[in-house]
């Protein structure tokens, strides 16, 4: 453990006092880097970062969706991967670097992908969409050989509109295929 | 979704992590991805979750007797691991049929062997199997001595090999079939030891108590899994053959890992195991002994294919398991037997 971090933990009634050692209390204090910005925000240990994105930090671009792992609506990047927000443990995630729909791109100048999604008509009801942009964002990083390798890649990704050739063709364009 | 409080605690090192989880009640928790589901499911309710995601237990490294894979190394990494896709191809292909990429950046490979069950009666959300209780689905797993409602009822994802009427679930993972075809080991530390076991003698099967997925005692934390240089011979013929009722992000109805040595023209050495046929992976004893020493022609294959359902016992909806696995057994090695 690193002496130099100090944990702020509950105290009941007394409300916050800062303690050295490590907490095993219901809240605790966590900086995270979101989107760029250092973030110090005092979660419960058993939030999940898709709970204190949302409710904690009031950015509800990233979407609930079946809240166990299985659609991919919660999808933010953690430290350069890709993951469900919905089942990782914020406590777990202290100190990293989240990118979320709200860190891409402005609304004057576009991430790629979302110039993209808008181009090619990629959403429709749009529920599923800031978790498949950030899912689309680390498939191409990984340069996906063909649509295929897309396909697969992205089938953590569920769209209940049925979007999916679209999605599929606007990540392949920026990926030049 | 949530499930009942729990405290948190960030283990420093692995004597602390063991330490930690030692009073009654505590989880350890590495991705957590199989954790969380349970917990929001109602399904396991730990008092403190120990986190040992930071522990320095990621490494991927060769040692004297093979590779050691650390426990808390996520499933994405092992699969793009260079070396690891180079001489222990099933390894890397079981992990990339496993789950979604999300899932895969998250899950460990220590979680990945103890993930628990995916039969829809165990993880029915928020369904209680409290026998007391309106609704109430009955299942030992999470209520010992409540029944288990796929005997008799949607059994069709259940096992066909090593079942009790007590349980008849599958083990889920696709990581675990080809480490147990390629021998192996799980690495284990108590607060007394370390030890290490073969992963076949990993999981149990379920007989009167299948409460107890493993032979792990509470404390216990699996801290790597070792794959034996001798592995790296079937580097050249090997197949992880996985049947879903979709092309991705699915749980197997049936896998097959797969893997020859042919040397002159003969089968020097053949390891196969099956998932979603058995409540742990299931090593095919018999057909790799009718492999052995035979040339690897159709006939032979055929013949080793026949012997993979032996002993099989079906349920009311699960019989097309047993042919199933059959034409998978034969495709794999059909797959791996031909002409390099």
């Amino acid at each position: 453990m690193n002496p130099a971090v100090a944990w702020a933990v509950h105290g009941g009634q007394d409300g916050w006092v800062i303690a050295d050692s490590i907490p095993s209390r219901p809240c605790v204090a966590r900086m995270f880097t979101v989107n760029g910005r250092p973030t110090e925000v005092f979660v419960e240990a058993t939030s999940t970062l898709l709970e204190v994105l949302r409710t904690e930090l009031s950015m509800t671009g990233t979407k609930q969706g079946c809240d166990l792992g299985a659609c991919g609506a919660c999808t933010v990047i953690a430290d350069g991967r890709r993951i469900v927000s919905c089942l990782a443990l914020a406590a777990s995630y202290e100190r990293s670097d989240i990118t979320t729909i709200e860190g891409l791109g402005t609304l004057d100048c576009l991430h790629p992908l979302q110039d993209a999604f808008i181009r090619h008509d990629a959403l429709q009801c749009g529920y599923c969409t800031p978790g498949q942009i950030l899912s689309g964002v680390a498939v191409l990083a990984d340069n996906p050989a063909d649509r295929a390798a897309i396909r697969e890649a992205m089938s953590g990704n569920l769209c209940r509109c049925g979007a999916y050739p679209k999605i599929v063709a606007a990540i392949a364009e920026l990926a030049g295929l | 979704m949530r499930g009942p409080e729990f405290t948190y605690a960030r283990a420093v090192d692995v004597d602390n992590a063991v330490a930690l989880v030692q009073r009654p009640g505590c989880a350890f928790m590495a991705g957590g991805t199989d954790l969380l589901q349970l917990w929001k499911a109602g399904r396991t309710s730990p008092v403190e979750v120990v986190d040992i995601s930071h522990l320095n237990l990621d490494q991927i490294k060769q040692s004297s007797a093979g590779w050691r894979i650390g426990t808390t190394a996520r499933l994405s990494d092992v699969a793009a691991h260079a070396d690891i896709a180079r001489w222990f191809p099933l390894v890397s292909e079981s992990i990339l049929a496993t789950a979604s990429g999300q899932i895969r950046n998250m899950a460990t490979i220590g979680g990945n062997l103890l993930q628990r069950t995916r039969c829809p009666y165990f993880r029915s959300i928020g369904v209680s199997s409290d026998p007391e209780s309106p609704g109430a689905i009955s299942c030992n797993k999470h209520l010992p001595g409540s029944g288990c409602a796929a005997v008799h009822g949607d059994n069709r994802a259940a096992a066909v090999f090593g079942a009790s009427n007590r349980c008849v679930a599958t083990h889920p993972s696709d990581l675990a079939v080809s480490l147990v075809a390629l021998e192996a080991q799980v690495e284990v530390h108590s607060s007394d030891a370390t030890r290490r076991l073969p992963l076949r003698e990993l999981h149990r099967l379920p007989g009167e108590t299948p409460e107890h997925d493993t032979i792990l005692s509470p404390g216990d934390l699996i801290t790597g899994v070792l794959l034996p240089d001798d592995a790296r011979r079937f580097a050249a013929r090997s197949t992880y053959l996985k049947v879903r009722d979709r092309a991705s992000f699915e749980f197997a109805v049936i896998s097959v890992s797969a893997a020859l040595d042919i040397t002159d023209g003969v089968i020097v050495g053949a390891r196969l195991a099956a998932g979603g046929v058995a409540p742990m992976p299931w090593r095919l004893d018999a057909v790799e002994a009718a492999l052995v020493g035979r040339r690897p022609v159709e006939e032979t294959f055929r013949g080793a294919a026949a012997r993979s359902v032996d002993g099989a016992e079906p349920l009311s909806h699960n019989a097309f398991k047993i042919e199933l696995l059959r034409r998978s057994v034969l495709r794999a090695l059909t797959t791996i037997g031909g002409q390099q």
